[in-house]
């Protein structure tokens, strides 16, 4: 029934929107104006800062396409109608390889959303993209927390507001299965092994995963990495091996790696549902916690967006079906967050694209694309009574405490040779049985020299 | 399997005669049975991407097509949401597949079109460097598209320019206007071969009928018309449908010259977007890909007699 009348509805908001707009063009070119927009200019009264700009085109490209998509643009109706642009929106997978084709070859779009710093800042080298204005590095300044702002800056010159969030640093698991085994949510990286300890000796694997993702296959593995290794070095010390000051096989990387062994490489405790430790590196990611649902799995490390992949039927809740727990440091009063998120890029500076940054850095975006389906965005403008389910509210919850330490996910900041490539391939290895030494020396040897 | 279609008049005796041993070797019982085993093993994937496509999409997500036998359980959802499922941001599979289409039918026609005018001043036309072109298009074929991206689209986007004086204006379009980009690449990308297959079968052709031709009174234009064409339709119907099969089934350039939106991505693009941004709904590709196959498959089942004689046409050539 639901799944009917989607359609329907989506058909009557872009009819009205349309009738709407056609009642705008016909207003703003009549003298009588004033009296036949009264109802509208309301409405329009949070988008009049933007100006008008009548006829006026802003094209975006970004990675994010399909549902997600339609949300966004639904979202920026009001803003398109009121201020008489029109944003064309486009999405597509191959994104990180098209925005390079499309500016090398003069046909950039005027926003690109970057999810990875790292191309962001190779875009920005390159001299491609214009530095943020004034009234948008107001705007983040004033909406993000230092950590975020920081990765939309290079060389001190800031560049792109960020836009969404994901949190990565979750583990997943059955709040009933947990209830009724009288089992806690661990709150140190202690409790946790004895936890898992506890539910091996069960006969259930405590832990399930999966890190097939076609080409990017080891992705998943690299963030546990990353926030085990957050945890171990602390903050400046996950920036140091991001920037590559600590190298990849120094021995506290390989103490943390091996820290993650010893849950991912424990036949004892993975791969809950599926098989041996092997199997691992053949489950696609979309399917790595599905088990817990079937109680043949307890727990399973993956981003707050995890909450998409639960077979239909699946409630996410504090008290339902699946839900998810911090995953615990050695001191339970640090508490770094892994995460990752998208940033705006301009690759022009029209007095039209500058009004839609900014807007796109409102917290009145951010809520207004809350509104419509599930988002998080570590935007403070952010009305946590927006969330539309429980496990968005805990990831925006945890962006916005003052103590959380945010850390970007650390494989979309180095060289993509690196962060994008033989890191994955490393851990899929790792996993497949190559020993931490061998393959923390392989990543290590291909950082690219300069 | 048994049947090969005699070769094409044109062929000479040799090339007849080495066709029909092969056809004798072919036609026998052992040849027939691992012909068919052949088929059973190249088929049972495409049968199990089917079956797929019609299995609910938990199942999908969940166990493997075989075990729809053990528990079988059918579903038209899975075409019901790529062929009717709305999206705001890029409409219904219905658009895309004309849009397929607008950017399929101009891309086969301009490069037949171009290759067979160019293949016949090669072949029977006299002129001075005549073989030094040939071997140059040729040789064009050796140049990866992917090379001529980049290039290619700042051509239509800043227009050509040398030493800062403006040789030709971008070409500036957007919107459905964007089509004649892709029409524009894929006849490009399409010329080298194109003309090195047609310019080997006109070359072919006796140079008797020609010279008779000629004595009759007729010009390069009639006998272009009226002699070479129908002798080489079959080469052209071959060309045809490679062409065809390549632009319907291409990504990488209709992504760069069309763009992603629904104003003028071809079906290819759409597919591609459609499993979501983290792939979560995978489940739909299965039923895309069979929508996206029945265009071709109709076309390769109606033409498929040129096919066969024009690739033996071409493979048995001395």
């Amino acid at each position: 029934m639901s799944l009917l009348s989607r359609p329907a509805r989506t058909a009557l908001v872009a009819g009205t929107a349309g009738l709407a707009l056609v009642a705008a063009g016909c207003g703003s070119s009549e003298p009588s104006a004033p009296a036949a927009g009264g109802g509208t200019s309301a409405a329009c009264a949070p988008f009049e800062k933007f100006g008008k700009h009548d006829g006026k085109k802003v094209s975006v490209y970004s990675s994010i396409r399909d549902t997600e998509a339609d949300l966004f643009q639904q979202t920026w109706m009001p803003f398109e109608k009121c201020t008489g642009m029109k944003i064309t929106y486009e999405g597509a997978g191959e994104f990180e390889a098209q925005i390079q084709v499309r500016s090398d070859g003069g046909n950039p779009p005027d926003l690109a959303f970057f999810p990875q710093p790292g191309l962001l800042q190779r875009f920005v080298a390159a001299g491609r993209l214009k530095p943020a204005p004034a009234e948008v590095k107001r705007l983040a300044e004033q909406n993000w927390s230092p950590d975020w702002a920081k990765y939309g800056t290079v060389d001190g010159t800031f560049y792109a507001a960020p836009l969404g969030a994901s949190v990565k640093s979750f583990v997943w698991y059955s709040p009933g299965m947990f209830k009724e085994k009288g089992w806690a949510v661990p709150k140190t990286w202690d409790e946790l092994m004895t936890l898992t300890d506890t539910i091996a000796g069960t006969g259930v694997k405590p832990w399930c995963a999966g890190i097939e993702s076609g080409e990017a296959t080891g992705w998943p593995a690299t963030d546990w990495i990353e926030d085990v290794l957050l945890r171990e070095l602390g903050p400046e010390g996950y920036d140091d091996w991001v920037a590559h000051k600590i190298p990849f096989n120094a021995p506290e990387v390989v103490a943390a790696v091996d820290k993650v062994g010893a849950i991912l490489k424990n036949e004892r405790f993975v791969n809950g549902g599926y098989g041996p430790v092997k199997s691992i590196a053949g489950t696609a990611f979309q399917e790595g916690g599905v088990p817990i649902t079937e109680g043949r799995c307890a727990l399973h490390r993956q981003a707050s967006f995890y909450a998409n992949f639960w077979p239909e039927g699946t409630t996410v809740a504090e008290d339902g079906d699946v839900f998810a727990f911090y995953l615990p440091g050695n001191d339970p009063a640090e508490k770094p967050v892994l995460g990752a998120g998208e940033f705006v890029g301009a690759f022009t500076d029209r007095p039209e694209v500058q009004a839609v940054q900014a807007y796109l850095a409102t917290g009145d975006h951010a809520n207004a694309r809350m509104k419509l389906g599930t988002y998080v965005s570590a935007n403070k403008g952010v009305d946590i009574a927006n969330a539309q389910n429980p496990i968005d509210r805990l990831s925006i919850e945890m962006l916005h405490d003052p103590d959380t330490v945010f850390r970007f996910d650390g494989s979309d900041l180095m060289p993509a040779a690196v962060g994008a490539g033989t890191f994955w391939k490393g851990m899929t290895d790792w996993i497949n049985g190559k020993d931490t030494t061998t393959v923390l020396d392989f990543i290590e040897a291909s950082w690219p020299a300069s | 399997m048994t049947s090969v279609p005699p070769a094409a008049a044109a062929v000479r005796p040799g090339a007849r005669q080495a066709a029909r041993r092969v056809g004798k070797r072919l036609s026998g019982r052992a040849a027939s049975a691992v012909a068919i085993v052949i088929a059973v093993l190249w088929t049972t994937p495409t049968f199990g991407l089917f079956l797929s496509s019609l299995r609910p999409e938990d199942q999908i997500k969940t166990t493997g097509w075989w075990s729809f036998f053990s528990d079988p359980q059918l579903t038209l959802e899975n075409y019901r949401e790529v062929l009717f499922g709305t999206s705001s941001s890029s409409g219904k599979m219905a658009g895309f597949l004309i849009n397929s289409i607008v950017i399929t039918i101009p891309s086969v026609l301009f490069p037949l079109a171009f290759a067979a005018f160019a293949a016949y001043a090669l072949a029977w036309v006299p002129f001075r460097g005549r073989n030094g072109i040939y071997i140059g298009v040729f040789a064009l074929q050796v140049v990866p598209l992917q090379m001529a991206l980049v290039p290619l689209l700042s051509f239509f986007s800043e227009g050509v320019s040398v030493f800062g004086l403006q040789l030709m204006p971008a070409w500036e379009l957007e919107g459905p206007a964007r089509f004649a980009q892709v029409w524009f690449a894929h006849t490009c990308f399409a010329l080298p071969f194109g003309v090195f297959l047609l310019h080997n079968f006109m070359s072919e052709l006796p140079g008797e009928l020609i010279e008779a031709a000629r004595v009759d009174g007729a010009g390069h234009g009639v006998i272009f018309r009226r002699v070479v064409l129908p002798l080489i339709a079959p080469a052209l119907a071959t060309f045809g449908i490679f062409q065809f099969l390549w632009v319907w089934n291409d990504l990488l350039v209709a992504l760069i010259f069309a763009g992603g939106t629904s104003e003028s991505a071809p079906m290819t693009v759409r597919l591609a977007q459609m499993a979501g941004t983290r792939g979560n709904e995978w489940q739909r590709l299965t039923a895309g890909a069979f929508v996206s196959l029945v265009i071709p498959l109709a076309v390769f089942l109606s033409m498929q007699r040129y096919f066969v004689r024009g690739l033996l046409a071409g493979g048995v050539k001395g």
